[in-house]
């Protein structure tokens, strides 16, 4: 058994979020971290590393750079990391993205009893379909939005986090989980871990390691290819300061509703 | 001297970096105020390898480097001194001294559990008699009929001791003369365990700051050790004590340069919030000149703590730029931490904001593993001036 980890490496949005002229969004000029989603999706493969002692495999799509964050997730604990880099790729949508990273999974090899994590979204794009359409493409079931995960051998039970509760699913492997970051807490990179993670194996996957597989249509990948471009990125207005009310006296609740009843929200 | 850190060191930075700000530092405040010991703190750092830095995988250590280990010790003391103390003196003065002078057997048994926490460690050479004067030692060692030790006599203000499982013991095992025919003690390092018969941990110390680190009395009567927990060879602990306490000032050191920059960096955050005469006091000179002169002074400290570390690490003589580094961080800590505590004004006086208890912490760096005073001695003996 393994697992195999979709990562993304995204701007940090609680620093200044940079924006270039022409409306893209100027990700040089940002700090980056691993998306949060992600994390806790890794976090997830380890524990059943950690119980199972199956391998743990991080792949990513991104520039050069990106290799930073995987080699942290090699000092994290997992095993492999394959880096999805070509000039060829670069501004490609979900559509795209999840076409190159199905190819990718396949080319790393799934077996009967793996799964596929994946985070649930990106903070950067917050579309949550790449995952989705990577399990749609490598033709497994998908369970989305997972908070809790039990294994047992090819039975995977999940609970999904939805808006009004929790819904529980049993899937079959091999099958493909988004997770929320809720699930847990990522661990820290350990000193020992550090010390390792240069040796361990990264594979570079570029264009011509991927075009010929039919899962991708070449036609449709990159920012050329990609059927939705980004006409703009920008900053909300920052919204005013809010107001607090405090007491549960029928005082205070008579003020605040007619406070929402002036700006007619009720 | 070639000072950019290498892609692991970075990367170790960072995960200290993220380790003390999500768990010592929302912490340090309890530890001061309760003079707790943390714990669980220490579970969690043994658990990332934090306790066993720079040995060899083969001893269960982590396999890093000096300045590895130097840069733990500075994050953490960053946020909180007591925590950052406790992996100085559990790594420099009890694994190092057994990885350094121990037998196969000895290294064996003890450092895999100390590098991995399951065992925290100490040492023990001062005595109400013999502080800074080491050689006025009492506690004796002396061998039994069935060839064992026999160690008696007590050590005070010992770090850690409260929870420690293995000290590293100095004691008198006899007298010799010295080449100008002086009589003179002979002293010889002992591995006791905490369960040894005969060994007791006594008073806890209450301390002006590093609150949260256990500094009690080791109590030894008629302690009796088996024969194979002498270490180094005997008649040879005055040395051991002294390497030992070369590489435990790169310790303190880091220890004090993390002190002085946690106070500077909670004081550039306050003082770009605190308004007075209608401005952000940041934007007044006085305000500028003193962070801009507590930073320099700090950077000038750290090149000589880094310096230290890497010549430790490439076993090259480092016993001066030891004595340098501590003496330099130190009094930089504790005139840094002090002009912090000004700058903030009265509510740098109470207890609400962190710089206080950061100059009561610092304050230590210029007394323990060698006072500012023997940093001076060491220094100038080495610059031959006597």
């Amino acid at each position: 058994m393994k697992a195999i980890v979709c990562v993304k490496q995204v701007p940090d949005t609680s620093g200044v979020v940079a924006v270039k002229e022409d409306g893209t969004m100027d990700r040089a000029a940002m700090a980056t971290i691993t998306n949060h989603d992600d994390l806790a999706a890794v976090e997830a493969a380890l524990r059943i590393k950690d119980a199972t002692g199956c391998k743990v495999v991080v792949v990513s799509m991104g520039p050069p750079p990106a290799e930073g964050m995987l080699r942290e997730l090699l000092a994290m604990g997992c095993d492999e990391a394959v880096l999805v880099s070509a000039r060829e790729f670069g501004g490609s949508d979900t559509y795209a993205t999840s076409q190159i990273l199905a190819a990718a999974i396949k080319k790393i090899g799934v077996d009967d009893d793996d799964i596929v994590f994946c985070g649930r979204q990106a903070i950067d794009g917050d579309t949550a379909q790449v995952g989705p359409q990577i399990a749609e493409k490598l033709g497994m079931p998908q369970v989305s939005y997972v908070a809790e995960i039990n294994v047992d051998g090819k039975a995977v039970t999940v609970k999904r986090l939805l808006e009004d509760g929790y819904m529980t699913i049993k899937v079959q492997t091999p099958c493909l989980l988004t997770c929320v970051k809720e699930l847990n807490d990522a661990r820290y990179m350990s000193v020992g871990g550090i010390m390792e993670c240069y040796q361990k194996p990264l594979e570079v996957y570029n264009y011509e390691t991927l075009k010929d597989d039919p899962l991708i249509d070449v036609t449709t990948i990159g920012l050329k290819g990609s059927p939705t471009n980004v006409y703009k990125s920008f900053s909300p207005p920052v919204k005013g300061a809010g107001m607090m009310m405090e007491g549960a006296d029928k005082a205070t609740v008579d003020k605040l509703v007619s406070i929402l009843n002036d700006k007619h929200i009720i | 001297m070639d000072l950019h850190l290498s892609k692991e060191q970075e990367m170790l930075r960072k995960m200290y970096r993220d380790f003390a700000e999500n768990e010592v530092k929302p912490l340090a405040e309890w530890v001061d105020e309760n003079e707790a010991f943390p714990e669980e703190t220490v579970k969690k750092m043994a658990k990332l390898g934090m306790m066993g830095i720079y040995f060899p995988k083969e001893y269960g250590g982590a396999g890093a480097d000096v300045l590895s280990y130097v840069m733990a010790v500075e994050e953490m003391s960053k946020v909180c001194g007591t925590t950052g103390v406790i992996i100085s003196a559990h790594t420099s003065l009890c694994c190092a001294p057994i990885y350094e002078n121990g037998t196969e057997e000895q290294k064996m048994k003890y450092l895999p559990k100390l590098c991995s926490g399951e065992w925290i460690g100490a040492f023990g050479l001062t005595e109400p008699g013999a502080g800074t004067d080491a050689q006025g030692q009492q506690t004796t060692a002396v061998k039994d009929e069935n060839g064992n030790w026999v160690l008696n006599g007590s050590k005070i203000f010992i770090t850690n001791a409260g929870y420690a499982n293995v000290f590293v013991i100095f004691a008198i095992t006899g007298i010799t003369t010295d080449k100008r025919g002086r009589k003179k003690k002979e002293i010889s390092a002992f591995i006791v365990e905490r369960t040894d018969p005969g060994f007791s941990v006594g008073k806890h110390e209450k301390k002006m700051g590093i609150k949260g680190s256990s500094t009690c009395e080791l109590i030894m009567e008629d302690c009796t050790i088996p024969a194979d927990r002498l270490l180094g060879k005997q008649g040879k602990g005055f040395g051991i004590a002294m390497k030992t306490l070369d590489g435990g000032r790169i310790g303190i050191a880091s220890q004090a340069l993390g002190l002085a920059e946690g106070a500077i960096e909670e004081t550039i955050k306050y003082t770009k919030e605190r308004v007075q005469f209608g401005k952000r006091i940041s934007q007044f000179q006085n305000t500028q000149f003193q962070l801009a002169d507590m930073h320099a002074k700090t950077e000038a400290a750290k090149w000589l703590v880094y310096s230290a570390a890497m010549k430790k690490q490439n076993h090259e003589p480092y016993t001066m730029d030891a004595a340098m580094a501590k003496l330099v961080a130190a009094e930089t800590a504790s005139d840094v931490t002090r002009r912090c505590v000004q700058l903030f004004g009265g509510y740098g006086y109470t207890r609400e904001y962190p710089v206080e208890r950061m100059m009561r912490d610092a304050k230590i760096t210029e007394i323990y593993e060698g006072t500012s005073e023997v940093q001076r001695m060491v220094i100038s003996a080495n610059l031959g001036v006597n």
